[in-house]
């Protein structure tokens, strides 16, 4: 029942949608990286005028589907065209492509900032309290001890959360995106053989992912070879 | 013993003797039958969760006609071949074309409906300004209909059309415009049907009396249907109901109730007050 001769010709196929996913997630999960260590930063004081927006804000997006998150954006924004206009940022919520990955990036950078704010807090207090006696400035105890230690500590969680981007941009195809699934579900009202097409849409996403755990663990092992034998 | 009731008992017996020969190929009882739920008018959700529609209705007369008894559901566009092929459930009606391509996979009735498909755009568009011809074009009819696109093609160039995916409205739009407009797909009409009214696509491209629909709405005041309609073609022969084709059975009980339908002007009735116009097709 299984074709191999289908496969050789749906994959080339499937695959002129990978340049989309990648620069899907590679966009989304830079800008919300970025996010997220602000996020993160900006929790470690204690001013409730801070903590409170944030804490909404990574509630409401840890606690909401994807999906729900990505159709708000792009079809529940969609309607406020005038208002977007008026501010001047219609433009980038006209795109699907910016719309998906807004919400890609708000997403990531919820859960990456709640990844971060742990690995922070991990930091043994006693280091910090150290540089500060050794007359580094505030800014330098950051950069040259806390982050580099909170980092490092977070690879392994933070890695989780880029493999879920990648497989999140799988979505982006409800707002008419033509990554890899939206070609899959294309070729599947094309050929009506869904099987075939989405086992093969699915070893992209497997191999994609594998690489990047790879890269991801090949990293680790660099940044703490204390930890190897 | 009257040679009436000898007949009426051999005929009797003929079944008794006969049904269980018949075996697969005998007609059921009761049947699935799978919509859309999400192209109004022809099928759709209300607003407390009941499908209603032109089709809907459609189904229900033509299952009192066959004295079956008839479950409706409403499935994804996408996934309505693929389901039926597997048995999820048994017969497809949702304003789905008769096409060439989709006859490979899955069979279907006579056609119950005629209905052209054509372009939505802003009034104050070049191709808006048009406003609809009125025309038909068949697809078959290859001059006239080149012409037809030939005229339209400079009025489209650039936009941006949205149009469902899976269908051969954009099957139409792949073959004769990809090289003048931007197509974009969206998984349900209600879809495109937001982003016109938000300005992210410049015209949609579906059947008329479904553009229609929307377009009666207030916030498509400044939206009109607009150039000629097509048929035949990619359009294939009119919208039937889809079944699976080792359901022979099935799809005569189906052809004899459509065709009653369409002699004893249900059908006319029903297109008329669901979308208007009548879509009974003709010989």
């Amino acid at each position: 029942m299984i074709d191999p001769g289908f496969f050789l010709e749906i994959i080339p196929k499937l695959l002129a949608g990978l340049p989309l996913t990648l620069q899907l997630c590679t966009l989304s999960v830079l800008f919300g990286f970025v996010l997220a260590l602000a996020l993160a930063l900006a929790q470690q004081g204690d001013s409730p005028f801070v903590l409170w927006p944030i804490r909404t804000f990574v509630s409401v997006f840890r606690g909401t589907p994807l999906l729900v998150q990505i159709f708000l954006i792009y079809y529940g924004l969609g309607q406020f065209r005038p208002n977007l206009q008026a501010i001047g940022l219609w433009w980038m919520f006209r795109e699907p492509y910016w719309c998906a990955i807004i919400a890609l990036t708000l997403n990531t950078a919820a859960y990456g900032s709640e990844i971060l704010r742990g690995a922070i807090r991990n930091v043994p207090r006693g280091l910090s309290e150290a540089s500060l006696a050794l007359g580094l400035t505030r800014l330098q105890t950051l950069r040259l001890v806390i982050l580099p230690l909170a980092l490092r500590q977070a690879l392994p969680a933070y890695s989780n959360e880029i493999i879920l981007i990648v497989k999140g941009t799988s979505l982006a195809s409800i707002i008419t995106l033509t990554e890899v699934t939206g070609i899959a579900q294309e070729l599947i009202a094309q050929t009506y053989r869904a099987m075939e097409v989405f086992i093969a849409a699915g070893a992209i996403y497997l191999l994609l992912n594998f690489l990047i755990v790879r890269a991801l663990e090949l990293l680790e092992v660099k940044l703490t070879p204390y930890r190897q034998r | 013993m009257t040679i009436r009731r000898m007949a009426a008992l051999a005929a009797t017996f003929m079944t008794l003797v006969a049904a269980p020969l018949a075996g697969a190929a005998d007609a059921p009882k009761a049947i699935t039958i799978a919509t859309e739920g999400a192209y109004a008018p022809w099928n759709f959700t209300t607003a407390d969760g009941k499908l209603d529609g032109l089709e809907i209705e459609l189904a229900n007369n033509l299952c009192d006609r066959m004295k079956i008894k008839c479950t409706i559901i409403a499935q994804n566009w996408d996934g309505l071949i693929p389901s039926l092929k597997v048995g999820k459930f048994d017969v497809i009606m949702a304003s789905m074309f008769i096409t060439p391509k989709r006859l490979e996979t899955i069979d279907f009735t006579v056609p119950y409906a005629v209905d052209p498909s054509a372009f939505a755009v802003a009034k104050n568009s070049d191709l808006g300004k048009l406003g609809l011809t009125n025309e038909k074009f068949k697809l078959e009819d290859e001059a006239a209909a080149k012409a037809a696109i030939d005229k339209l093609k400079p009025l489209l160039k650039g936009k941006i059309i949205g149009v469902q995916s899976g269908t051969s409205n954009l099957e139409f739009l792949k073959k004769y415009f990809a090289d003048t407009v931007e197509i974009r797909e969206y998984k349900t009409t209600e879809q495109h049907d937001l982003d016109l009214a938000a300005g992210r696509v410049d015209a949609l491209f579906a059947q008329e009396t479904a553009l229609a629909a929307t377009l009666a709405k207030p916030e498509f005041a400044d939206y009109t249907l607009a150039g000629p309609g097509f048929v035949g073609g990619v359009f294939g022969l009119g919208t039937g109901a889809g079944i699976r084709k080792e359901d022979t059975a099935l799809k005569d009980m189906f052809n004899k109730a459509i065709g009653e339908a369409i002699a004893d002007g249900t059908i006319k009735r029903l297109s008329e007050k669901w979308v208007h116009t009548d879509v009974t097709p003709v010989k």
